[in-house]
């Protein structure tokens, strides 16, 4: 006789209940991806929630087999539409997300509902590609523990919800010592295996390799942090704080180019006032830019500085970055520039901007020296009635005259451009030079907090005596730019994100630097943790040079340890229930060796007053082990003082 | 030869850990406990391996986070699955003989002595395939009922009885496989034919039973615990509260002999020992005073529910090895 086998899935129906443990565990899984995913894709898939929900409580029949089959069709479809493929990140996410929905609505035993367990935990880690902060990770354990309580709730049918949350919730309690050992001791490889999707880093701020009007004014609308940089002595003042990025030389009338630039095998400074040494940890932006303020005097591992002073990392920045780095204040690359780069950064595109060239033109003719050019130009842009906006006027073909003699309304990325123009007008070799201005210190952890917000560009001019000088056009304009930061610049505060906006009270500002203190720990040691750490960690425990070998080794130990210590825990309070009577054999046994065999079904009593006959000078003895074992084997729960009592009890006991 | 040494008892005491039937309370001791994933537990697997993949590929450390703490719920879910089914300890409980057949409801008792409460436990006889999934509270035992057709007479031994949870995420499945000494007396299969009453039998001096008066009621009289239940007058139960037996005339009025010889001499053993089971039924009905006399026992005339027993007890075993050690095991 074949019989369905109870404990197997398949043979199990799904009930109402179990419906209501996977609606939620779906719920917390999908409901994050709604604020990036189209509209529809989440609402289709709640659609399909509502519908099995509607089959299960009215007791109906399941949707035939080709239903859900015609709806997948058609949200294949529809995903096809809207990102034109299948696959990549944001598809396969929308395509994971509709197929959790339809197995739901197909939905007949245990076995599919546990397909849907399986894709909720996975659909978990596709948020991740998005976001990985603290509250994610709190989202990330309620969602654990849902979902476990499901799969617990579909092997004990009987049990209250309340029991299956308490398992679940002690499992993931069990699970967290072996997840943090694993979480430090498996090797880190860095990644990636292989190459990613176009769209897995779609959406992150920074930096670019152009640079054209309204590149900067537009990243100053986010306060995402770029990076953050703790000063091992004194943080410089904040007009010091300018941190290096993309230099651009090449213009086209509308954008500027980074284009290539010379690698510097070794490299000297000349000058400097002030030397810095800080560590910087820098967020993904996907680049190969590393950000250090003028100019930098070592390098960081795996990174090279170019002629113009980009320091430039060998791969891109994929993931949270922590460097050394020392700089000196105000220093100057020592090398003489060849002539190839000069001619380079005086040429202009011919045929714009004329109003702009005749009045460099003007200029070159009245000024002796290019430091006096540069003098002229700055006053000419104090003066000259300019407004510092993040919402200038567009603008047209012949940009630089525009914004030099209409509009007179711009953004850093304006002044830059312009001044750059009107240098290389004036036959002075310059260059745009973007980068981060200034940055914020957290009095709860000292670091300097630089966000995307604080985006900048200035100029660079080569005078023959002096090299290559910055100048900052957007100084001249507006020079609380420097001092106050954006902030206080800007005067209508509205355009700004709410936390960069002056005036908000203290304790926000309080409160968000706690925030951010707490993130950054976070940054470095949760998400930061990569190959470099795990070494930096082992080395601090005093385990130097190991390899992925040891590694290992070390991580099975600690793995069986706490496994043991696990096991030690689920077996606790056992050898106590049984330790009476195991003194009871101990004693038995000693009785044996006199002769005295206890019969199979002779209980203490009767045993001990048979042995009490046989050896009447141990009648003492042999009694109050029986009444004390009688107590304790038979009796109330007794503390484990009296069985330890009982146990030296049969130990003193010596018949012969 | 492999499969004699196999099946020796002391290959298998040192095998399995134990040798069957075992006496007395079985223990589930990790020895004898086994643990393997399910499929669901492989797919789960898998998913972890995508997981850690993912994680690698796009560097994320919460995905690491999240890949480490399935892994580790899973292992946990292991320990806790082999916890469920460890120190169990198995008695073996009663079981009432019953007719060829029918079915003989094994009963098992659970008994948990630890602080936490052992969930879906699925005791099965791997024989017949009879199951039952139970709960055993903290520190409390719960019975298995295990109903299994017994196909002969004679005893029936329980055999290999496994025991197997997946609680509590149904990633592995733990089992033990235990064989209590319990066996359930199968009577004959009784003749369900109309019967002829046997003859008087002559050589002991017996009164003839009388057919009339069977089922002539003759009045109600209060219930004696010897009585046979089929006796009661359930009805007049109902309506007062005390219990009463129906009297028939006729009864105990006649004794007489089920006697093997008086069989016809072609019939082969079973069928003879339908028939006489069938005739000890009627007999008891019929409320008479009855004697069973087979090869190797004899039975001296009474009536009452302890006789029909004895009597149906000597046919179960009568001609089969071992059938004297009833005796014995009723006393257990």
């Amino acid at each position: 006789m074949i019989r369905v086998h109870p404990l197997m899935p398949e043979s199990r129906a799904v009930t109402p209940r179990d419906l209501a443990w996977l609606a939620v565990s779906l719920t917390l899984v999908i409901a994050p991806h709604a604020e990036h995913a189209p509209w529809w894709t989440s609402a289709f898939a709640l659609c399909l929630l509502g519908w099995r929900a509607t089959i299960a409580v009215n007791g109906l029949r399941t949707p035939a087999r080709w239903v859900p089959a015609a709806l997948a069709v058609l949200g294949m479809a529809g995903i096809w539409l809207e990102y034109g493929t299948l696959f990549g990140r944001d598809a396969g996410i929308a395509l994971l997300v509709l197929f959790a929905g339809l197995k739901l609505l197909e939905m007949r035993s245990h076995r599919d509902a546990t397909v849907v367990v399986l894709l909720c935990y996975f659909l978990i880690i596709t948020n991740f590609l998005f976001t990985q902060s603290i509250p994610t990770a709190l989202l990330m354990c309620v969602a654990l523990l849902v979902i476990t309580a499901a799969l617990v709730s579909f092997n004990a049918p009987q049990r209250a919800v309340v029991a299956d949350a308490r398992v679940a919730a002690m499992l993931l309690l069990h699970a967290i010592p072996l997840a943090a050992l694993l979480f430090v001791l498996f090797p880190r490889v860095q990644g990636p295996l292989w190459r990613l999707p176009q769209d897995a880093n779609a959406g992150t701020t920074g930096l670019s390799e152009t640079m054209s009007p309204g590149t900067l004014s537009q990243l100053s609308q986010s306060d995402a942090i770029a990076f953050r940089a703790l000063f091992s002595g004194p943080v410089p003042q904040r007009h010091q704080l300018y941190w290096r990025g993309p230099v651009f030389w090449d213009y086209d009338g509308h954008t500027w180019r980074n284009g290539s630039a010379e690698r510097l095998v070794e490299f000297e400074l000349a000058g400097g006032e002030a030397r810095y040494t800080y560590a910087v940890i820098l967020e993904p932006h996907q680049r190969n830019w590393l950000f250090a303020l003028e100019m930098p005097e070592r390098l960081p591992r795996r990174a090279w500085l170019t002629g113009d002073g980009q320091l430039i990392s060998f791969a891109p920045v994929r993931t949270r970055l922590r460097y050394e780095m020392a700089s000196l204040a105000g220093a100057r690359l020592a090398d003489e520039e060849s002539p190839d780069a000069l001619r380079r950064a005086l040429r202009l595109p011919p045929g714009f901007n004329p109003r702009a060239r005749a009045l460099a033109e003007t200029w070159r003719r009245g000024a002796p020296s290019g430091a006096q050019i540069v003098l002229v130009a700055l006053r000419y842009l104090r003066e000259g009635g300019f407004e510092y906006t993040l919402q200038p006027p567009l603008l047209g073909r012949d940009s630089v005259d525009e914004f030099l003699f209409s509009t007179r309304a711009g953004f850093c990325e304006h002044y830059a451009s312009a001044f750059v123009f009107l240098m290389r007008a004036a036959g002075l070799p310059a260059r745009v030079v973007t980068g981060y201005q200034g940055g914020e210190v957290n009095p709860v952890d000292g670091q300097l907090t630089v966000r995307q917000a604080d985006a900048h560009a200035w100029a660079e001019v080569y005078l023959p005596d002096r090299g290559w000088a910055r100048v900052d056009p957007t100084a001249a304009v507006a020079p609380i730019r420097l001092d106050g930061g954006l902030a206080d610049a800007i005067p209508q505060s509205g355009q700004l994100p709410l936390l960069l906006r002056t005036g908000i009270p203290d304790w926000v500002r309080s409160m968000r630097n706690n925030w951010e203190a707490v993130a950054n720990q976070w940054n470095l040691w949760v998400l930061g943790y990569n190959t470099e750490r795990q070494r930096e960690f082992l080395n601090r425990l005093g385990m130097t040079d190991t390899d992925w070998k040891e590694l290992a080794l070390m991580l099975l130990t600690s793995v069986a340890l706490v496994l043991a210590l696990l096991v030690a825990w689920s077996l606790r309070g056992l050898r106590r229930a049984d330790a009476a009577h195991t003194a009871w054999i101990a004693f038995c046994a000693k009785l044996k060796a006199r002769g005295i065999e206890r019969a199979p079904q002779e209980g203490p009593r009767d045993f001990a007053a048979r042995a009490a006959a046989r050896l009447p000078s141990r009648r003492a003895e042999i009694e109050a082990v029986r009444d004390l074992y009688i107590v304790l084997r038979y009796g109330p729960v007794a503390p484990a003082s009296e069985i330890s009592r009982l146990r030296r009890m049969v130990r003193g006991f010596a018949p012969a | 030869m492999l499969r004699a040494t196999l099946r020796r008892p002391r290959f298998r005491r040192w095998f399995y850990g134990y040798a069957p039937p075992e006496r007395g309370a079985i223990v589930l001791r990790q020895r004898r406990v086994y643990i393997l994933p399910t499929r669901l537990g492989l797919m789960f697997g898998a998913t972890v391996l995508i997981l850690l993949v993912g994680s690698i590929n796009y560097v994320l450390s919460l995905g690491f986070a999240l890949t480490f703490l399935l892994a580790g719920m899973a292992i946990a879910g292991m320990v806790h699955t082999v916890r469920n089914l460890l120190r169990l300890s198995i008695h073996a409980g009663r079981v009432e003989p019953v007719f060829a057949g029918d079915a003989a409801q094994f009963r098992l008792f659970l008994e948990n002595a630890d602080p936490y409460e052992r969930v879906a436990i699925l005791v099965r006889h791997d024989a017949s395939g009879a199951q039952t999934v139970l709960d055993v509270p903290a520190g409390a035992s719960a019975a298995a009922v295990l109903p299994v057709p017994a196909q002969r007479r004679g005893w029936l031994p329980i055999g290999r009885v496994t025991l197997e949870t997946r609680y509590p995420l149904g990633l592995f499945r733990a089992w033990s496989h235990v064989e209590p000494e319990l066996r359930a007396l199968v009577y004959p299969r009784p003749e369900t034919a109309a019967l002829p009453q046997p003859s008087p039998d002559s050589s002991a001096g017996n009164a003839r039973l009388t057919a009339r008066g069977t089922d002539d009621f003759s009045g109600l009289r209060a219930y004696q615990v010897s009585d046979s239940p089929r006796h009661v007058a359930w009805k007049a139960v109902a309506r007062s509260e005390d219990m009463l037996t129906k009297q028939f005339a006729g009864q105990s009025s006649a004794e007489l002999w089920l006697d093997w010889t008086l069989l016809p001499p072609e019939m082969d053993l079973e069928r003879r020992l339908s028939r006489l089971a069938g005739w000890a039924l009627a007999a008891e009905r019929a409320g008479a005073r009855y004697g069973l006399r087979i090869p190797g026992s004899e039975l001296p005339p009474a009536h009452g529910d302890a006789q029909l027993s004895c009597c149906l007890a000597a046919l179960a075993l009568c001609a089969l090895p071992g059938g004297d050690t009833m005796r014995n095991s009723s006393a257990r």
